[in-house]
């Protein structure tokens, strides 16, 4: 129990996937202009990674049993790109108004490196299989965190005067180191 | 054949990093000292350079529909690769990057570059694309490395020069610490896309004077 709790405060707060491991800037980057498409892209990503957990912990045994542990890289990402494929299909059967939302950045999950990182981190860590399942969702929530956080931000710096050369990007960025300046202060953080 | 044009466009009009904004995650996470910086931009040229030659190669093959998957596929056997190479050859570097090295499977500059050139173009062509995209992102890396490392540890050339430790340029009481930790990765990358965008409006103007004065 205390194992799960640290887990999910610190995927969380004190070590954000995003703010604090640097996995996902892409997409954190670019889907973060407006709240409504940041939250819906966290949910998306959340899902994919909680499941991408599940799955890959099961391809892992299958690798290790048979020697195979170099492929590691490769047949994860394969996994985790049928997932993907499986939830655009199922978004766009069931809701296909964040189906159109999200857009061209559904079938990009793939590349973000979110997955792929959390993936990566339970085999490394060696969680089992609860562990690395509340490991990927409490990593994906941290992303929709810090997405949807960021996202509201940038509403409002996109209308502020700023120098010509730091318009767009620079100031977007600025904006990220002050708020992962923010969450910083959560890096003392440990019940346990 | 235009290996000037497609030079300075790896290097600065379409730098992966500063213009096209792709690989943020590494180039956020890595960039603490120059070994590391250099270790990274190395590995990405050579997959890079590997992974558009071959799929060039194959691109009359391999059928448009599942051409993504069989892409990713081809990356990251070149990953792999280099991941199991760095091993067993210089240990440290694959300790200090950790996840980041299989992590450049999902790296945009790859697959941008496959998808955006390499399936597009002759196998030479795509060789030399993948150089210069290489080059270009090692730039931008060790630019952000020799600034980062300077103001967050105060020295030069960690992990290289001066037997790993490298050469101390400010007293170890000031340098800032928060420089080296994720808050200053984000900092110092925005003044480094500034300082690109400023610079190559600075050459247009340049150019354009240029002309207005013939």
């Amino acid at each position: 129990m205390e194992a799960i709790l640290g887990i999910i405060i610190s995927a969380i707060l004190s070590e954000n996937f995003i703010l604090v491991k640097f996995y996902g800037i892409c997409p954190f980057m670019g889907v973060s202009k407006k709240i409504d498409t940041a939250m819906g892209m966290g949910m998306a990503v959340t899902f994919v990674m909680a499941l991408a957990s599940a799955a890959c912990y099961a391809i892992n045994l299958l690798l290790v049993m048979l020697g195979l542990e170099y492929m590691q890289t490769v047949a994860f990402i394969l996994v985790i790109a049928s997932i993907v494929q499986v939830v655009e299909m199922f978004l766009k059967k069931s809701v296909p108004a964040l189906y159109k939302a999200l857009g061209v950045f559904l079938p990009l999950i793939t590349t973000n490196c979110a997955v792929l990182g959390v993936v990566l981190v339970n085999v490394q860590e060696g969680y089992n299989f609860l562990l690395s399942v509340i490991n990927g969702a409490a990593g994906g929530l941290g992303f929709t965190v810090a997405i949807v956080l960021f996202a509201s931000i940038r509403e409002r710096v996109n209308k502020a005067d700023c120098p010509e050369c730091f318009k767009g990007f620079p100031i977007a960025l600025i904006s990220a180191g002050l708020l992962a300046l923010a969450f910083m202060g959560f890096s003392g953080l440990s019940i346990f | 054949m235009n290996f000037k044009k497609q030079f300075k466009e790896g290097l600065l009009t379409k730098n992966p990093v500063t213009v096209q904004l792709l690989g943020m995650c590494s180039t956020l996470a890595i960039t603490t000292s120059l070994f590391n910086g250099i270790g990274m931009g190395l590995a990405v040229t050579i997959i890079l350079i590997c992974s558009n030659v071959l799929i060039s190669a194959l691109r009359k093959v391999i059928p448009s529909q599942i051409r993504i998957a069989a892409y990713i596929t081809i990356i990251a056997g070149f990953v792999t690769v280099v991941d199991l190479a760095l091993q067993a050859f210089i240990p440290a570097l694959s300790e200090s990057l950790g996840v980041f090295i299989p992590l450049i499977v999902v790296n945009c500059i790859v697959l941008g570059r496959a998808e955006a050139f390499a399936s597009k173009n002759g196998v030479l062509a795509s060789a030399v694309d993948g150089l210069t995209q290489g080059i270009g992102y090692t730039v931008a890396l060790v630019i952000t490395c020799v600034i980062r490392e300077l103001l967050g540890s105060g020295t030069f050339g960690g992990g290289l020069l001066n037997g790993g430790e490298g050469i101390r340029i400010i007293p170890s009481p000031f340098p800032a610490m928060q420089m080296v930790m994720p808050v200053g990765g984000f900092l110092i990358l925005g003044f480094v896309i500034a300082g690109s965008q400023w610079l190559m409006k600075h050459l247009e103007m340049k150019s354009k004077k240029k002309e207005a004065a013939k």
